[in-house]
């Protein structure tokens, strides 16, 4: 009989040879957290530009605070899923809080960000319903829709002409018809074209879930994402997003304002079937949302910044993910050596940035991925852009020839 | 009226710029194992598979498609 763990030999003699390489970005340590955007890593303070923690606020002592007085009050854990034990009054509370922000009748909070996509999809598809995705979605997002059984077809990436094709001949039988899209797709930083996709659904008919993962807390006036920025949020029928990014904890939600909605919490296993998040996720949620509601210079200062980096890099000659400006910004490479070399040489520099390999980035391309926050200063970007500066001359073939 | 041969031929272009270590093709290659293609570029070959017959293929089916031969088997079935 076949050895189960065989099937993986190959990926793992390729994390090998990163070790050997010297660039094991997947079994990177931060010895110590000094703040959103300093670690010491190896023994030396580095700046963090890969962090997604776009609001940084994962050391506001008001949070901080609340999730201290969550511990003492409530203790470490819930012990219990949402529907038996585990949903405290600050589980309700954060689901209101969100609602209100998100403008939405409803909101159900997750564990994780991965658990709200795995729920809200497979709670709205079945086997009888047609998914329809982006060829670069988000894993959570395909696993989702296993899940749920439901044909799944997909489109190539933000071209709403090829999900009109698909669509144009599709036949939804008894079922009905999921498109699920991204705000801002995280290895690029490219926002979905969501008037376009709308144009869309208004000729063929469908049911619309957006992933805010990376866009809520970012986009819009009031950080309501994509869907608030693009003038279309009546259009989005359904809002995923996560806490492990503008939230800074862990936790994730879903949003919407269909009247059946709260079936989705006896419908979605994901939802049923673990924990709930901890009194101190829950807590300092809570006050990370209204940080979001009530203090928008954070998403000023994040755009300033991640236009100040987006064009130090334009500048450097580098070719960057996307042409429009977000807070993700992935540096495209020639190659995994060139990669893996400029990874570490970054990292020894003194910026930690993610590394971003095929086959999980869109067209097998090689990224150095960026993520900015509203906690960096100017010269804390100043100095991300002059290091790669350093780094890139040494690396031939990272400029593009004039 | 399209052939399973006339498939099977138009595939194997298809497939020839995934074929980058130039892996001689017969109906009964392995698509994934046998031309060392990762998932993503697997996927990326059956959206040309796609467009080129105007057809869609869920991702449910692929899972049991891997061959040539059964590609073409899944084509013909969703052009008929
Ligand atoms: C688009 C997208 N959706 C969902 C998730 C999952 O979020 P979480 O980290 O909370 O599980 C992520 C990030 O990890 C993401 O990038």
């Amino acid at each position: 009989m076949k050895d189960l763990l065989e099937k993986h030999r190959p990926v793992f003699e390729r994390h090998e040879v990163l070790v050997q390489a010297g660039a094991d970005a997947v079994g990177l340590v931060n010895d110590r957290v000094l703040s959103p955007t300093r670690a010491i890593i190896g023994g030396r303070e580095v700046i963090l530009a890969g962090t997604n923690n776009y609001m940084g606020i994962t050391f506001d002592p008001d949070c901080i605070e609340a999730g201290k007085r969550a511990l003492e009050e409530y203790g470490t854990g819930t012990t219990g899923s949402r529907i038996a034990n585990g949903t405290y009054a600050m589980h309700r509370e954060l689901e209101q809080a969100l609602a209100r922000v998100l403008n939405r009748k409803h909101c159900i909070v997750f564990s994780t960000g991965y658990q709200a996509n795995l729920g809200m999809i497979s709670g709205l598809a079945g086997p009888e319903d047609t998914i329809f995705i982006d060829a670069d979605s988000h894993a959570s997002i395909y696993d989702g829709c296993k899940l749920s059984g439901a044909q799944v077809i997909r489109f190539r990436h933000n071209d709403p002409d090829n999900l009109a094709r698909k669509l144009s001949r599709h036949d939804p039988g008894k079922g009905g018809r999921l498109v699920i899209l991204e705000g801002i797709y995280s290895m690029l930083g490219d926002r979905a074209p969501l008037a376009e996709f709308i144009a869309v659904k208004r000729e063929y008919g469908f049911q619309l879930l957006l992933d805010e993962a990376h866009s809520f807390g970012v986009l819009g006036e009031h950080g309501r994402g994509l869907a608030e920025e693009a003038g279309v949020e009546s259009e989005v029928d359904f809002v995923v997003g996560t806490f492990s990014k503008s939230i800074g904890a862990i936790g994730g939600f879903g949003a919407g304002d269909h009247p059946l909605f709260e079936a989705l919490r006896w419908a979605a296993k994901p939802y049923m079937f673990t924990a709930s998040p901890s009194p101190a996720s829950i807590a300092t949620s809570l006050c990370a949302v209204h940080k979001i509601e009530n203090e928008p210079w954070r998403r000023k200062q994040l755009m300033e910044n991640s236009r100040r980096l987006h064009e130090g890099f334009k500048k450097l000659g580098l070719k960057l993910g996307c042409e429009e400006v977000s807070p993700v910004i992935a540096v495209q490479c020639p190659d995994e050596p060139s990669t893996l070399a400029m990874w570490n040489a970054l990292l020894k520099a003194g910026v930690y940035v993610n590394i971003a390999l095929p086959p999980g980035t869109p067209g097998g391309v090689h990224l150095l991925r960026c993520s900015v926050s509203a906690a960096h200063t100017e010269e804390d970007i100043d100095r991300i852009i002059a290091l790669f500066a350093q780094v890139v001359a040494a690396q031939p073939g990272m400029v593009a020839e004039a | 009226m399209t052939t399973r041969d006339e498939i099977i031929a138009r595939l194997t272009e298809l497939l020839a710029p995934f074929n980058k270590e130039g892996v001689p093709l017969t109906p009964q290659t392995d698509i994934a194992a046998e031309l060392n293609i990762d998932s993503a570029g697997v996927m990326d070959f059956i959206m040309e598979v796609e467009d080129t017959f105007d057809i869609d293929i869920p991702l449910n089916v692929l899972s049991e498609t891997r061959t040539i031969e059964d590609l073409a088997r899944v084509v013909e079935e969703r052009l008929a």
